[in-house]
């Protein structure tokens, strides 16, 4: 029995810069990262407006800027979630072991990056609600 | 015969690489900067921290088991309250998973050591002298009293004594010590993996880890930042939280809690890696779902920022605001569930062996997910009007706390105490111990809900008679001592003489992560040789991979030069870049921190002359340690590391780990940047009018506009300079290299000066109204780091005539342009938030 360890010799991949975006580390951060900014910026709206615009006005301005950043938020979240979706379809089933073949690096990626943007898309409607459900500072 | 050669060269490689990686002996013990070493010292010291928490929480729960006791007053009820929550959660609860990380990650990867050794030696020193120094306060009659979170304006108007300044000081110099590990963790995440460990064959822990790194970084300079402003009202007295000068104490709260609210997950999800290594071992199966998980950790991460003012509905917020927040602790529930979900459904595939380790797992799921369930109680805002300031809370976050991280850690210390010693700690006293945890913990916190229901207020030295507050009370402080009994069976069986005992054979627990390939007795090297990892277990699934560990087949077998090396691997791949020669024991990294430590601790006393030599002392001390240890120009451009294949010795740029650690420190000094800016706008939104033309009858002057604008355009030519001199150095001009940075650093200073001189000129008093003192620390912070932009050309220049930086050899200056880059931006910030918005607004 030979006792030499068992080793494939690794695939020379492709250098980053020639990786599609969906192949690259921080793919997977992108709806995360939208999910944050949106955050950040409806609760700082509607804290100056609750602050500056006093409880007795009109919250239509309010919610006309929220709606503005949910519509330039959402789609791009949905489009990061079908590329993805799209990229790791292209392998077999990913349960239960999911992706643990070396070659299945890039269909990992896609699909973390799906499940993220389902969480952030997820968490952006919670965010939007609460301003459908909650009209008024106080 | 052929063979007989094979085993001689096979020794002596293993000789030298020995030698290279040897302890140090006797005194010199202490000089050690290995993980190893570094790593335990840590967790020890955590642990000891632990102790004295745990030991104040009993003294608490005694003074509490009857109604109306007087056996402590309530100043020292506050102080030690005060101190234990810090203590638990800025000495013990952070800290020990840095540690544990620090002891673990790199043998989970195959990696020698972490990139930067003596920055980890360097944290441990000031995390040890900071926390003997927070804790000893207590002995003095001198702890903070504040609760631990401190809010103002408790803490800056109505407490005498230094207690105050010990918490502000002493917690900030160890939040740094938790910065550097965070750097060194992400940059152990992402570069120091063994070659073919790609991003989706990390071990959990490592996703886990990485998560909670780049958690700390963005989480921990906002604390930062609100302790430089309340120190500066308390020293110098600009009044940030001073109502009657336009303060507003809700910037602390606001601060704190941005830090805070992560923070509980930044302590739940490592002891969650743990289980996440313990549970595949125990189910003998590899972990499902692992996509599912890291989402889960990505996921909580992010969403974890989110949720900071759930803990100040009761200060009166909007109500949108109030809506935003609960709707993302509600959503934060989903990747928490999930990972859950992972790791039963994981025990449930396999076939499950029994031990103490997975019963403290179990334990720690449970209790987790009761606090869990308390939690989303107090998240609804209705309710937590009701439970708010009451034991109910107190309750609720030991149930987390204790649930999510203290079991786990327990069952991490059953998990690897064989890793560490060689031996193991007794299945018997474990079985006692787990018990008497167990009831202990549910007997003490499980009433409190119960009082806490009844109206029993938290922080209260006493309670009186009646209420019907007596019974859940004494209970709680049964079990408090049932609990605390739990421990004492566990430290004696951690500590308690095991000579006799024979060593475990290797890998124990037959696990399939890498940590586990080292032989018993462990070698300080590491790992013999660094193997290709084609598997998420590859201790199960890769044959024949512990012989050709353990015979040198793979890379770095040898250390041919007697130095400290390895491997640099790329993020995503893990494709070889780079044979990265790490540094060796030194007393270096000890000095920098006990002078750093003298230059916070000597200031809580207002001892400035002491402070003032400790700094010096201490900067002398980081740059020689930076001109030893660091970008070192090799004496041959590429090396051999084994398997036919050749890597440079010496990289720059974004290849280099330094520039690495240098983006990433940036990241976190932006942040807390930006939390200052944050906190001058937020004075903006709850004034009328900001800045105000007049306070209190006198005028009040800003830094105007013409001199920051001068200040700002300076600092952008000193920028350009800089990157001139990159460009100069690279092709070998070295007068243009030398001129240009000469230029820069006459800039960088010339600016500082601009944009002090004026607030300086226009009578600018940072003392008078909440606006210039904003103002004022906006400017102090830029002029700092325009300064210490300019010590860092110095230092290229200094490195280009020592002949330690040239052409090829340029990672300094690579580093220092990036800073630039960041100081810039700080500035350009800066000139426009004090010179141009009060234009705007
Ligand atoms: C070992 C068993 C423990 C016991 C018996 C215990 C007991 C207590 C008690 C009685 C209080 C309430 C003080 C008051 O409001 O009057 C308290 C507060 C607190 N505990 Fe613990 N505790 C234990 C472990 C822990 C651990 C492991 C952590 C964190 C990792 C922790 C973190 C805290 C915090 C943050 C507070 C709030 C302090 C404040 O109000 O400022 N405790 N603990
Ligand atoms: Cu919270």
């Amino acid at each position: 029995m030979s006792t030499e360890p068992d080793i494939h010799p690794i695939a020379k991949h492709d250098s980053a810069a020639e990786r599609p975006l969906s192949q690259q580390l921080w793919w997977i951060v992108v709806s995360p990262s939208l999910w944050a900014v949106h955050f950040m910026v409806c609760y700082l709206t509607a804290a100056i407006w609750c602050e500056k615009a006093g409880v007795q006005a009109d919250p239509f301005a309010l919610h006309f800027a929220i709606t503005v950043y949910t519509v330039v938020v959402l789609p791009v979240m949905a489009w990061v979630a079908w590329s993805s979706h799209r990229e790791f379809r292209r392998s077999e089933p990913p349960v239960p072991y999911d992706f643990d073949d070396p070659a299945d690096r890039t269909h990992f990626l896609g699909f973390t990056a799906f499940l993220l943007s389902l969480l952030s898309l997820v968490a952006t409607l919670f965010t939007v609600l609460v301003f459908v459900f909650v009209r008024s500072c106080h | 015969m052929n063979d007989a050669r094979e085993s001689d060269l096979e020794r002596s490689q293993a000789r030298r690489l020995l030698k290279a990686w040897e302890t140090p002996r006797g005194w010199r013990y202490w000089s050690a900067v290995n993980n190893s070493e570094v790593g335990l010292w840590y967790t020890l010291t955590a642990f000891a921290f632990f102790l004295f928490g745990g030991v104040l929480a009993l003294v608490m729960r005694i003074q509490l088991a009857v109604p109306e006791n007087d056996w402590l007053t309530h100043d020292q009820y506050n102080q030690i309250f005060t101190m234990h929550g810090s203590v638990m959660m800025f000495l013990f609860a952070v800290p020990i998973l840095e540690a544990i990380s620090i002891m673990l990650l790199p043998e989970m990867l195959g990696a020698r050591d972490l990139p930067f050794p003596r920055l980890s030696a360097y944290g441990y020193w000031c995390f040890l002298i900071g926390g003997v120094f927070v804790c000893g306060s207590l002995f003095f009659d001198a702890a903070p009293r504040g609760g631990w979170f401190m809010y103002p304006p408790m803490t800056t108007q109505y407490q005498d004594g230094i207690g105050v300044d010990v918490w502000l000081l002493g917690l900030s110099f160890i939040e740094i010590a938790s910065i550097a590990a965070a750097v060194e963790l992400i940059v152990g995440v992402l570069k120091c993996r063994p070659p073919g460990m790609r991003l989706n064959l990390i071990p959990l822990y490592a996703w886990y880890i990485l998560v909670v790194a780049v958690m700390i970084l963005f989480a921990f300079p906002p604390l930062i930042a609100g302790d430089v402003l309340m120190e500066l009202e308390r020293a110098m007295d600009w009044p940030f939280f001073d109502v009657s000068r336009g303060g507003d104490p809700m910037l602390w709260q606001h601060l704190f809690w941005i830090f805070g609210h992560p923070e509980v997950y930044i302590v739940f999800l490592p002891s969650i890696a743990l289980v996440a290594m313990m549970v595949p071992t125990f189910a003998r199966t590899p972990m499902a779902g692992y996509g599912w998980i890291v989402l889960a950790a990505v996921g909580t991460g992010f969403l974890s920022f989110g949720l900071w003012v759930h803990h100040m509905f009761t200060t009166g917020i909007p109500g949108i605001s109030i809506g935003i927040f609960s709707a993302a602790s509600e959503a934060v529930a989903i990747p928490t569930g999930v990972q859950i979900f992972c790791f039963i459904a994981t025990l449930l595939i396999g076939r499950v062996k029994r031990a103490v380790c997975l019963q403290f797992v179990l334990a720690g799921l449970a209790t987790f997910i009761i606090g869990g369930l308390t939690g989303v109680m107090v998240a609804i805002a209705p309710f937590d009007y009701q439970a708010h300031d009451t034991y109910f809370i107190v309750g609720h976050l030991h149930y987390v706390l204790v649930g999510g991280t203290i079991f786990p850690i327990v069952a991490g210390f059953y998990y690897y105490y064989p890793f560490v010693t060689g031996k193991r700690l007794s299945e018997r006293l474990g079985n006692l111990a787990f018990w008497l945890m167990l009831i202990g913990f549910n007997v003490a916190f499980f009433p409190m809900h119960l009082s806490g229901l009844i109206g029993m207020p938290r922080r209260v030295a006493t309670y009186p008679s009646g209420m019907g507050l007596e019974i859940p009370n004494i209970i709680s402080s049964i079990g408090a001592f049932v609990l605390g009994l739990g421990f004492v069976v566990l430290l004696w069986d951690v500590f308690r003489p095991k000579s006799k005992q024979p060593l475990v054979r290797r890998n124990v627990w037959d696990a399939g992560t890498l940590e586990w390939s080292g032989e018993v007795p462990d070698q300080p090297w590491g790992i013999r040789s660094i193997p290709i990892i084609q598997s998420r277990y590859p201790l199960w699934e890769q044959k024949n991979l512990l012989e050709g560990i353990d015979r040198g087949k793979f890379y770095l077998p040898d250390a041919e030069e007697g130095r400290r090396e390895t491997l640099v691997t790329s993020a995503v791949d893990a494709e070889l870049v780079h044979c990265l020669r790490v540094p060796g024991p030194s007393f270096l990294p000890f000095w920098a921190a006990v002078f750093t430590g003298g230059v916070f601790i000597f200031s809580t006393y207002h001892w400035w002359t002491a402070a003032g030599v400790c700094a010096v002392m201490s900067f002398c001390t980081i740059v020689t340690w930076l001109w030893t240890g660091t970008a070192e120009i090799p004496e041959k451009p590429t090396k051999s590391v084994g398997m036919g294949q050749s890597l440079p010795l010496y990289v720059s740029g974004p290849s280099a780990v330094g520039w690495w650690a240098m983006f990433i420190t940036m990241l976190g000094d932006m942040t807390a940047f930006m939390s200052l800016v944050f906190g001058y706008f937020f004075y903006w939104t709850v004034h009328e009018e900001f800045p105000p033309a007049e306070w209190d009858g006198a005028e009040v002057y800003g830094p105007g506009t013409l001199w920051p604008m001068v200040g700002v355009a300076l600092g952008i030519m000193a920028w350009c300079a800089v990157i001139l001199a990159r460009k100069s150095n690279r092709s070998d001009r070295s007068i243009a290299f030398y001129g240009a940075a000469i230029i820069g650093i006459v800039c960088s200073l010339l600016s500082a000066l601009a944009l002090f001189y004026g607030p300086y000129q226009n009578g600018m008093d940072p003392t008078q109204h909440v606006y210039t003192s904003s103002t004022a620390v906006l400017l102090l912070w830029t002029i700092l780091h325009l300064v210490l932009g300019g010590v860092m050309l110095a230092y290229c220049i200094a490195r280009r005539i020592a002949g330690r930086m040239d052409r090829q050899h340029d990672a300094d200056l690579a580093n220092v342009t990036l800073a630039w880059h960041f100081i810039a931006l700080t500035t350009v910030i800066t000139g426009a938030t004090v010179a141009l918005f009060p234009w705007v607004a």
